[in-house]
């Protein structure tokens, strides 16, 4: 048994990165098919000069960058004043919002937007995008900020009060720096959760905002191409670093 | 006392009330409306939707995801139970071997489906192996069907699984485990007999939060089942896009929340942990 336990957990965790360390070692063969042929970047300069991934990345990031700045703010915020005092609609609202499957709340917001679409001269598009993945991922930043704020002591905020600091000063001067990495790592979680997004993004997204993920998609629905590998191995390898860091500032 | 609470909180709460009650309002609507030509809505406010739900396609769509989800939940069960045990026993490395199980859930969840789909089709790397090594002639038909779906779901979801149950091993008293051994338990029978019952609450909170995104799965199903193992999920976005029956998606939208609210409440009830 206890010889065994770390033999099957050393099987699940090849489980769990054997496929990407694949992916990543053929994104570099030589081949276009799955046999080894020599090592070769051919593939990230395909990826690269693909003028579809590097649009849909440069989308991925302008609306992930927008999407976190948004559910950071807001995010942080609703989590300090819930550690104040709890708001049921706000509570409800956010686990609602983790709970929803993607395709429900991918498809509400379409016909929400449709809706408004009517009154409003919009069309879906770049903002209808960021509107949505704002929404998504206010409650990832809420909880992690949150679960920083659980390990402050209340007295602190109150004997700044007392020694005459405004309700804003304490917030200011004694809560937010002992945030500050609880907020940084709920920014890096919203940005990965946003620049990974397909289902809801697909149904939201308008002609000229066609995310990475989506271009992605397309990619391996028609077949195999190795420049998909290349840019896999990217993402996550750069989503990689960005958790990494996140799940560092959350322990400090 | 109080304002700047209010002040903070109400971008969230407007937020919240915009993009999520409001459009989930306008679902609700629209699952009470007729299809009208050109896939526009009808006025008539009918329970039609709801209906057709009861069809017996719809039904076994449904019973099929259910299958899915299960499976996928059970395997999860499988796999992270004893990696939650080991993790939980790890000492000083317990930190780094956690973080190894979160580290892929967060690195893009389309990446690692597609992962799979470089694996197992035709002429992926599995079948290219066994080929190889004249194991087999034809390729094995590994993509596209209920196999390959809960594959990916597991793959997906098993740190759903592995850390509410880590959790609960963790509170566990050390205390009630040694005295199993020293009353002449094996370590195996002290698991299944001690810790297993104990971990219980850890156990069904990681069934719910595994079974509930795999029973609304889309992506999985529709990359990996290519069309052959269709859930919820899939049923739902035709709607939308090919067939364009609004009302009817929404309906079956409106269902699919039901479930996952029902399970919630019947699954977590009792956990009483506050994370907001």
């Amino acid at each position: 048994m206890s010889r065994l336990l770390p033999v099957y957990a050393a099987a699940v965790y090849a489980f769990l990165y054997a496929p990407l360390a694949v992916l990543a070692v053929f994104s570099f063969n030589r081949s276009r098919f799955t046999v080894w042929e020599g090592f070769s970047l051919a593939w990230y300069r395909a990826a690269f000069a693909n003028r579809q991934l590097v649009e849909g990345a440069w989308n991925s990031l302008i609306i992930g960058a927008a999407a976190t700045i948004g559910a950071t703010v807001i995010g942080s915020l609703a989590a300090y004043a819930l550690w104040k005092r709890t708001s049921r609609f706000t509570v409800a609202a956010l686990y609602l919002s983790l709970v929803t499957p993607e395709i429900v709340m991918g498809v509400s917001l379409l016909a929400f937007y449709q809706w408004i679409f009517r009154y409003l001269d919009i069309r879906l598009g770049m903002h209808s995008v960021i509107l949505a993945h704002v929404t998504f991922c206010i409650a990832y930043v809420a909880l992690v900020v949150f679960a920083r704020l659980r390990t402050l002591d209340p007295s602190l905020e109150e004997a700044a009060m007392d020694l005459g600091a405004t309700e804003w000063q304490a917030f200011y001067r004694v809560a937010l720096p002992n945030l500050t990495p609880g907020i940084v790592a709920g920014a890096l979680l919203a940005f990965a959760t946003s620049f990974d997004d397909y289902v809801i993004t697909s149904l939201v997204a308008g002609v000229d905002s066609e995310t990475l993920p989506m271009v992605i998609y397309a990619m391996a629905r028609r077949g195999v191409s190795p420049a998909v590998n290349a840019i896999s191995t990217v993402i996550v390898l750069g989503l990689g670093v960005f958790i990494l860091l996140a799940q560092r500032l959350q322990r400090t | 006392m109080g304002r700047l609470r209010t002040l903070f909180l109400a971008p969230a709460a407007a937020w919240m009330l915009a993009l999520m009650a409001a459009p989930t309002a306008i679902v609700c609507a629209y699952s009470l409306l007729t299809r009208g030509t050109y896939g526009g809505l009808g006025a008539p406010w009918t329970l039609e939707n709801y209906r057709r739900l009861a069809d017996p396609l719809y039904l076994s769509l449904l019973a099929h995801s259910f299958y899915i989800a299960g499976a996928a939940t059970l395997i999860c069960l499988a796999l992270g139970f004893p990696l939650a045990l080991f993790i939980s026993r790890a000492g000083p490395r317990k930190h780094l071997y956690l973080s190894l199980v979160i580290l892929p859930f967060w690195t893009s969840f389309l990446v690692r489906t597609y992962a799979w789909m470089f694996l197992l089709r035709d002429t992926g790397l599995v079948n290219t192996v066994l080929q190889t090594a004249g194991l087999i002639r034809e390729p094995l038909p590994l993509l596209y069907n209920d196999g390959a779906v809960i594959l990916g779901l597991v793959y997906g979801y098993l740190p759903f699984m592995a850390l509410p149950i880590f959790a609960t091993l963790e509170r566990l008293d050390p205390h009630v485990v040694e005295a199993s051994a020293d009353l002449g338990a094996r370590p195996l029978a002290t698991v299944m007999r001690v810790v297993l019952p104990l971990a219980r609450p850890g156990i069904v909170a990681g069934a719910v939060l595994v079974f509930i995104p795999c029973l609304g799965a889309y992506l999985t199903p529709d990359l990996l089942g290519g069309g052959k193992s269709a859930m919820i999920g899939n049923l739902i976005q035709n709607q939308f896009t090919n067939a364009r029956d609004w009302p009817f998606g929404s309906a079956v939208s409106l269902a699919l929340m039901a479930i996952v609210m029902a399970l919630l409440y019947a699954g977590l009830r009792r956990e009483g942990e506050k994370l907001l």
